[in-house]
């Protein structure tokens, strides 16, 4: 049911309004050829009995009211796909740009996906182990979740993306395809991922869509329903584990911004539409463990926020609908902290799922507690410190703020390729609670202080700054 | 029946033309997929229509049929225990028949029509029989008796009645009315966004118990109250939310998860059966009712989901039962009238809201309270609504709507949740206008001075707050010994007694009692330290004992009860020397 028109009777931004059309399908794929035989890709976002408004994706630069031809297909955007997919590079409309042969699709799929039934999801709870101690031990990732990173302009975000989609594994078991999408970034950054997959030798386990900062805006609509829609064949029908790392989120929701601009819409705070909150669930919702099924997608999208701001309607609506967030923090980063993940607004709400006896260890969960009060109080005495001065602190306080600068210095602060287990990740945490007396323990069960915690041997203080103490004989404290 | 045409899609909304008749509100499906929608507004033949499916692929000029009634929520027994989406269709039978991921077009009942209840008549030939008056029981789950009641708009002499095995389509009873015979099913339909019935709403005086101490003790809701929690997000709403729906005394329990995350409702659906009830030792999922609307099902249908489950609700309060229904989160139920207001190209009122969002969400509170049902019995609705405001700015239309309206405040807090204090409840900000109302019940129930310590209990931590910022400006060394106690004490209250964990097994769901027991400790403490202080005592001293280490930990003590008197004279015993 292939239809052409030329009856094309406005063009604004990246929306054509086409008229005197007949039986176009809402959301169906439309091929447009420019003057000079140039062909687009566009989506029906409205349709009526005569007319249809299309949305273009590589934009509407060169289109002409007079001779331009709209071809509509009568088909929705599908994405063909393939197992033969791993190790190739596509673009953001997901045509192959690696000068390698076609994909011979497997199957076809609707790029949209459907959501799924929350009564066939399964919980995600394995615990993934990235090898950084701030993710592992105080905002646990599991299999299934969708946890982004918080970012700003200059963090280095993309290194602790390609961190952790080198270093993640679950125990005992096989480590991660990697679907990489890309919307709007540089090609330097671009190209930093590209070498880092390379340079480890994972490159045939990772699919990249790479929409650059230069493509057009309207196609990164596309790139992560590309990306999701790869996944899930990945995951649902090949049995695999995949991690979808989404970079720049923010970049997507601007794309988000101008076409709901370009159609006149009623913009909600900032200038973002109002559905953007529905719009980016569609995405994020999108990770998951089907019950009976092998394989899981789990998404770690990263977003910079706009001057920092948490409360940007972006990071904002993400924060909604994620099961948590890594936050980076620029203190940190100045203080040469990597990676600068600054633990207390950082969240993973399904850390519970994943840890605890046969997971992780048994005093995870209190352990986890314990730091993270310790350092919110050690960060509070620090604040009060730059007013009263330190002579004037309580001795406890004191102990609380050497505390909080040994737990950055120690626990915070690792390399980029360190990969610490589980385990040493623990031990680095019980060896700066020995800082503090035991009735400050007041989140750790009796039994777990008596088992890990012992006052004698206080942990050395950092002889310089930059020198890192990954214990690398975990057996320090007798019990263990 | 009224036929049309589809002459327009914008994603969820449909206009279709050669409507007249066809009436506001009603149900259509629309397409040859057969879509369900709503109709929304009426203009001349044209009727614009929220669809609860996705539309993709629809085409103008296909077929809109109205179905003439209202959206309605089919009820009757073997509603509870089991999940549904935002229009009451169960999820699992969705899974059954279209697999692991929701597709269109998929049309299954709310109830198993095929499934026979044991029915035990309570009425016999011959009686006359008002609205509400209970016809017969059905035993629904262990938990809970259904009880089938005669519908709000028929009264009359019972002609005949059954008994034993029927199912919800069989004729179970037959009632002479002035305008004839009336078959009476057990399964009846209610249109969702019209109030059901009673005859009078009573003012609230039991409070609604759910074990969580900062709730109970500090801003309790009474039962046919409504409660708000906003808060920004990680700031531990849903487990707020979560803590309420297993622990609240409630007899019957609707879990709405309106826009928010398909991983939570898994983990509901996992954790629930697993839950047993304190008091009868049966699962507590057989009390209650999920509706699942994530953020990713059709947006028409999460606005529709708060409406599906507060019509279950009073459907079981009509039986006489205190009903509680959580709504996480109200804000996307809000963002949904958002969406499909834009699509309609309405004036948007503030930020890009419909005008009517605050009437719309006074109406669905409204329908909350303590009422005497048509049959004299007595039931309630507590609603307790959680609300995400963007960026935490409580200044957003949707919480402050949702203020005017509700009597307790319980205010979530990005900083207490940073530093892991839970639930995050702001003991400042938070407030509650049941307080009087309630007085009565915990000085009777509990102890008779609970009201003096509660709010003994507050000056302190207003006290605490007053100090704090002198202590910030000039440190706590100049602070006089008493007011270093009162740091201590506050302390003392924030950390011991106010922060619950609640996957911790014990401290999960606190009694009453003991919630009393344990803050007239912790002022116990402060009274023997304040007169230790007269003799020359300093607060680091007592900060140190070893007595501080024992309160921190009663609340993991199972028979914390039992163990007061020791720990009181161990108190005692430790500040004197």
């Amino acid at each position: 049911m292939i239809k052409e028109y030329t009856s094309i009777s406005r063009v604004a931004g990246p929306l054509l309004v086409v008229e005197g059309v007949k039986g176009i399908a809402y959301a169906e794929l439309v091929h447009i050829t420019t003057q000079t035989g140039e062909e687009r890709l566009g989506q029906v976002l409205e349709a009526r009995e005569d007319m249809a408004i299309v949305q273009v994706f590589e934009g509407t630069g060169g289109i002409d009211t007079k001779n331009t031809r709209v071809r509509f297909t009568g088909k929705t955007l599908k994405l063909g796909v393939s197992k033969e997919m791993l190790g190739r590079i596509f673009n953001g409309r997901g045509d192959p740009i690696d000068n390698g042969p076609k994909i011979l699709p497997e199957k076809e799929l609707d790029i949209n996906g459907n959501p799924i039934n929350p009564y066939a999801r399964d919980v995600p709870e394995d615990f993934i182990q990235t090898g950084i101690s701030t993710i592992d031990t105080m905002n646990t990732l599991v299999r299934g979740q969708k946890l982004p990173i918080f970012s700003g302009a200059g963090l280095p975000h993309n290194m602790l993306a390609a961190q952790i989609a080198r270093q993640a594994q679950v125990k005992g078991k096989d480590s991660f395809s990697v679907v990489f999408a890309a919307m709007g970034i540089t090609k330097e950054e671009a190209l930093f991922f590209q070498n880092e997959f390379e340079r480890t030798g994972s490159l045939e386990n990772v699919v990249m869509f790479l929409n650059l900062a230069d493509d057009p805006t309207i196609e990164r609509i596309v790139t992560p329903r590309l990306a999701l829609t790869t996944a899930e064949y990945l995951a649902y029908e090949c049995g695999m584990h995949v991690l979808v790392i989404l970079t720049d989120m923010t970049n997507y929701c601007e794309a988000l911004r101008e076409i709901s601009a370009a159609r006149n819409e009623v913009p909600g705070r900032r200038g973002y539409p109002g559905y953007m909150y529905t719009d980016l669930s569609t995405i994020y919702e999108r990770a998951g463990k089907i019950k009976g099924r092998q394989g899981s997608i789990t998404q770690v999208p990263i977003l910079t926020m706009p001057d920092d701001d948490i409360t940007h309607p972006i990071p904002d609506l993400t924060g909604y609908i994620t099961e948590g967030q890594f936050v980076l923090s620029r203190d940190l980063h100045m203080k040469d902290i990597y990676p600068p993940v600054i633990v207390l607004p950082s969240l993973s709400r399904l850390m519970n799922k994943g840890i605890g006896e046969g997971k992780t260890r048994e005093d995870h969960y209190d352990l986890s507690n314990q730091l993270y009060a310790g350092y919110a109080h050690g960060n509070e005495v620090r604040d009060l410190m730059a007013v009263v001065g330190e002579e004037s602190l309580s001795e406890i306080d004191r102990t609380y703020l050497k505390f909080s600068d040994l737990f950055e210095e120690k626990f915070v602060k690792q390399g980029f390729e360190e990969n610490r287990t589980i385990e040493e990740s623990l031990t680095i945490g019980w060896e700066l609670l020995k800082l503090l007396p035991a009735k400050e323990l007041k989140r750790i069960k009796e039994k777990f202080i008596k088992k890990y915690h012992s006052p004698e041997g206080r942990p050395d203080e950092p002889t310089k700054k930059g020198l890192t103490i990954p214990p690398k004989e975990p057996k320090k404290s007798p019990e263990m | 029946m009224t036929t049309g045409k589809i002459s327009k899609i914008a994603g969820p909304v449909v206009t279709a033309s050669k409507m007249k008749g066809a009436k506001m509100y009603d149900v259509v499906s629309v397409g040859e997929e057969k879509l369900l929608g709503e109709i929304i507004e009426l203009e001349q033949d044209r009727a614009i229509i929220q669809v609860y499916e996705e539309t993709t692929g629809v085409r103008p000029g296909e077929p809109v049929e109205s179905k003439g009634m209202p959206l309605s929520v089919e009820l009757g027994p073997g509603l509870l225990n089991h999940i549904y989406d935002g229009i009451a269709r169960p999820l699992k039978l969705i899974t059954e028949q279209a697999g692991d991921f929701i597709t269109r077009g998929v049309n299954v009942p709310t109830l198993d029509a095929k499934k026979k209840h044991d029915f035990k008549p309570a009425v016999r030939p011959g009686d006359t029989v008002i609205p509400g008056q209970i016809l017969g029981r059905v035993q629904e789950t262990s938990l809970i008796e259904h009880r089938v009641l005669v519908p709000p708009d028929i009264q009359g002499k019972v002609k005949s009645i059954e008994n034993g095995d029927q199912t919800i389509e069989d004729t179970i009873a037959v009632i002479h009315t002035n305008k004839g015979d009336k078959k009476i099913t057990m399964r009846q339909y209610w249109p969702v966004r019209k109030a059901r019935p009673f005859q009078q709403k009573l003012a609230p005086d039991i409070p609604l118990i759910t074990g969580q101490r900062v709730f109970d003790f500090m801003f309790p809701v009474a039962k046919g109250g409504v409660a708000a929690i906003p808060g920004p997000f990680g700031s531990g709403k849903t487990v707020s939310e979560h803590s309420l729906a297993k622990w609240c005394d409630a007899d019957v329990v609707i879990f709405i998860g309106c826009g928010e995350r398909g991983n939570e409702m898994s983990d509901v659906l996992q954790e629930f059966p697993e839950l047993i009830d304190p008091k009868s030792g049966k699962p507590l999922m057989e009390r209650t009712v999920l509706i699942a609307n994530t953020s990713n099902m059709p947006v028409a249908a999460r606005e529709a989901s708060v409406y599906t489950g507060i019509t279950m609700a009073e459907y079981y309060r009509d039986m006489g039962y205190d009903v509680s229904l959580m709504a996480d989160s109200t804000s996307r139920w809000a963002e949904a009238m958002r969406e499909i207001s834009a699509r309609l190209e309405e004036m948007p009122g503030e930020e890009g809201y419909p005008a009517y969002l605050s009437s719309r969400l006074a109406q669905f509170y409204e329908r909350a309270g303590r009422v005497i049902n048509l049959n004299s019995s007595k039931g309630s609705i507590s609603v307790i609504g959680a609300v995400s405001p963007p960026g935490g700015d409580l200044s957003e239309p949707v919480t402050q709507s949702t203020l005017r309206i509700s009597k307790v405040f319980w205010a979530l807090d990005a900083p207490l949740a940073y530093s892991r204090h839970f639930p995050a409840i702001n003991w400042l900000t938070s407030y509650t206008l049941y307080d009087k109302a309630l007085a009565p019940y915990f000085n009777k129930e509990v102890a008779s001075d609970f009201t003096k310590v509660k709010a003994r209990t507050m000056t302190l931590l207003q006290k605490e707050a007053e100090l704090k910022e002198i202590v910030q400006l000039v440190g706590p060394d100049v602070l006089p010994e008493n007011e270093k106690l009162i740091l201590e004490t506050s302390k003392s209250i924030r950390e011991d007694f106010l922060q619950q964990n609640a996957f911790h097994d014990v401290d999960a769901y606190c009694s009453l009692t003991k919630q009393y027991k344990m803050i007239k400790t912790i002022l116990h403490f402060h009274d023997v330290a304040l007169k230790a202080l007269e003799k020359g005592t300093k607060v680091v001293d007592l900060a140190n004992l070893p007595v501080k280490e024992k309160i921190g930990r009663m609340k993991y003590d199972q028979n914390f009860e039992d163990h007061t008197p020791s720990l009181w004279k161990q108190i005692e015993q430790e500040v004197e020397a």
